[in-house]
């Protein structure tokens, strides 16, 4: 089976004083959730399309989904306190409700970066079902630097620099080996889910995503983010 | 929905833009999957159009030719995944007397509205047309240049004289190949002769009765009807061709697109009673036309394959340009590019 898992657990602590997470923010009249949701709908693999929200939000989430959103593929469910603790609330539920399979895949992707093209999801299933996890990545525009305490310590070559996007997909049997194999302090600093499997030693297979399938994260963020869009006349 | 249209904004340089859609109930969602390069792509990305025609048309996106799998009907009359050819005129009335693509109301894409260089096109319900599961999916790609030779026959048909003895196509190009093999199906009795200015291209008319060069026509050589499919510069020459070798009051049809005026022998065309009909473009009875004749004709079909020429997928703005690109060094055939951006 082939899942799709939209991570909308994000509660828009970088969004300035907005009181609404950045997922449900308006742009071109839509909430960003749904633009995102829409362009998961249109891929008829997905056996199941799983939007993983806040606790506080599910019923907000839900009404949106009733609204704009006429797929039975797609289920709320209630995400968990950090990324990747969202992640794992998503694959419960997939346990509990579908089983799990050896061959099972997840697509999962940022619900704040609605740019995502059928083109890098088509790329990421294709590449997760011939590798354990996949990641994707634009090269790195701007030079890299790595420093601590205000000074560098590195200046990584950059043709060797990936700048990491979502979708980021798994064999999800290996995504969970990967994630009972981590300590408790490991799970909590995570910010990467492909991390998850790359500590555990798992290979993680790269994809070309688009500079424009950008994250939608600052107020900033979104101003471009509008511009970017035009109505059809 | 958050579709990504890939425009050309000047000569040989494309952008993408995100553009929000609406999609009604009697819309559907096309992603587009081989999509063919027609001679009028090339005049834009090339910048050969008139620089008044280039400010006013771009940045759009260019194609008109193309097939593509359903992704999204909302009434659930085209399951997902279903082959569909995108016709790319689009009415917005109807006229009891003008056809939808003579009616100048009508949008065509790719001529100020966007073409089918998108993630996915939404198009009205009644402008894709299913395409069987067993066409080659490249050669589907130029269905709608196919459906450009239904109509110029169609008209032919409908205006002629009754003597069917001999058609001549002058144009040994893309259009005069299709609608050579047209002929061999609407006009069966027919003799079939193809004029043109390469034997090498010529030679690929293998199922027609006679080929000439136009440098070598026998002087006393009449056809009963002609068809002009060269356009450019090569439509004044042809036409007058046309008018020597073509019997009296008989019917050319003129095809080629030509970018600036051409002279013709009026004198002739009125003391032999000629009749010069120009057809353009195409609409969804056509298209229909089309598809039934290639679905009863394997060998049509077959054909049509040997006119697939360059061919790749493209995945990014480069890839796009590097097509097109190679698509003007092209000797022979259409180019067919598999969608994948």
């Amino acid at each position: 089976m082939i899942y799709a898992q939209i991570l909308a657990g994000g509660k828009g602590t970088r969004m300035g004083n907005v009181p609404m997470p950045k997922q449900f923010l308006s742009l071109a009249d839509k909430p960003i959730l749904i633009h995102t949701i829409e362009k998961f709908v249109l891929e008829s693999r997905f056996d199941a399309i799983l939007v993983v929200c806040p606790a506080d939000w599910l019923s907000h989430t839900q009404d949106l989904v009733s609204k704009y959103v006429s797929d039975e593929r797609v289920h709320v469910v209630t995400g968990g306190s950090e990324r990747n603790e969202t992640l794992m609330k998503g694959i419960e539920y997939i346990r509990d409700n579908y089983g799990l399979h050896d061959d099972d895949v997840v697509i999962t992707h940022d619900a704040v970066r609605p740019f995502i093209t059928s083109r890098i999801i088509n790329d990421n299933i294709e590449a997760v079902l011939a590798n354990p996890a996949v990641d994707t990545v634009v090269p790195a525009i701007d030079t890299i630097v790595q420093g601590s305490e205000e000074k560098i310590d590195d200046i990584p070559v950059r043709s060797t620099m990936y700048q990491g996007q979502t979708p980021q997909s798994f064999n999800i049997k290996t995504l969970i080996e990967s994630y009972e194999a981590l300590s408790d302090a490991q799970k909590e600093t995570l910010s990467d889910s492909c991390k998850i499997c790359l500590l555990a030693g798992q290979p993680v297979k790269m994809v070309r995503g688009e500079n424009f399938n950008f994250k939608i994260t600052t107020p900033y963020d979104l101003r471009v983010a509008t511009a970017l869009v035009e109505t059809r006349s | 929905m958050l579709n990504q249209v890939y425009r050309l904004v000047a000569a040989r340089q494309f952008e993408v833009q995100t553009v929000a859609e609406e999609v009604t109930a009697n819309d559907i969602v096309v992603r587009p999957r081989y999509l063919s390069v027609c001679h009028a792509d090339q005049r834009y990305f090339t910048g050969s159009r008139p620089q008044a025609t280039l400010r006013q048309k771009l940045p759009m996106a260019l194609i008109h030719e193309g097939v593509g799998e359903v992704v999204n009907d909302p009434k659930g009359e085209f399951k997902p995944g279903t082959l569909v050819a995108m016709i790319p005129n689009t009415p917005s009335e109807t006229d009891p007397i003008i056809k939808e693509n003579y009616l100048p109301t009508s949008k065509f894409r790719s001529s100020g509205f966007d073409g089918f260089m998108q993630e996915f096109v939404v198009l009205r319900r009644d402008r894709v047309i299913e395409v069987p599961a067993d066409f080659d999916h490249e050669m589907s790609a130029f269905i709608e240049m196919v459906s450009v030779g239904v109509h110029g026959l169609t008209a032919l048909a409908d205006t002629m004289d009754a003597d069917k003895t001999t058609i001549g196509i002058w144009g040994d190009g893309n259009l005069g190949y299709i609608t050579a093999t047209l002929v061999k199906q609407l006009f069966p009795e027919s003799q079939l002769m193809i004029f043109g200015r390469h034997q090498s291209k010529l030679d690929y008319f293998s199922f027609a009765d006679k080929t000439y060069l136009v440098d070598d026509i026998p002087a006393d050589l009449k056809v009963s009807q002609a068809v002009e499919c060269t356009g450019g510069r090569g439509s004044e020459q042809a036409i007058a061709q046309i008018i020597q070798h073509i019997k009296p009051m008989g019917t050319a049809i003129l095809m080629g697109v030509s970018e600036d005026p051409v002279g013709i022998d009026t004198r002739s065309v009125l003391a032999e009673g000629l009749t010069l009909r120009g057809t353009s473009r195409s609409g969804r009875v056509d298209f229909e036309k089309a598809l039934d004749i290639l679905t009863k004709s394997p060998v049509t079909r077959e054909r049509l394959q040997n006119l697939v020429g360059l061919t790749r997928k493209v995945s990014t703005i480069q890839d796009i340009i590097d097509f097109f690109e190679g698509d003007l060094t092209n000797y022979w055939g259409k180019a067919v590019m598999e969608w994948d951006v």
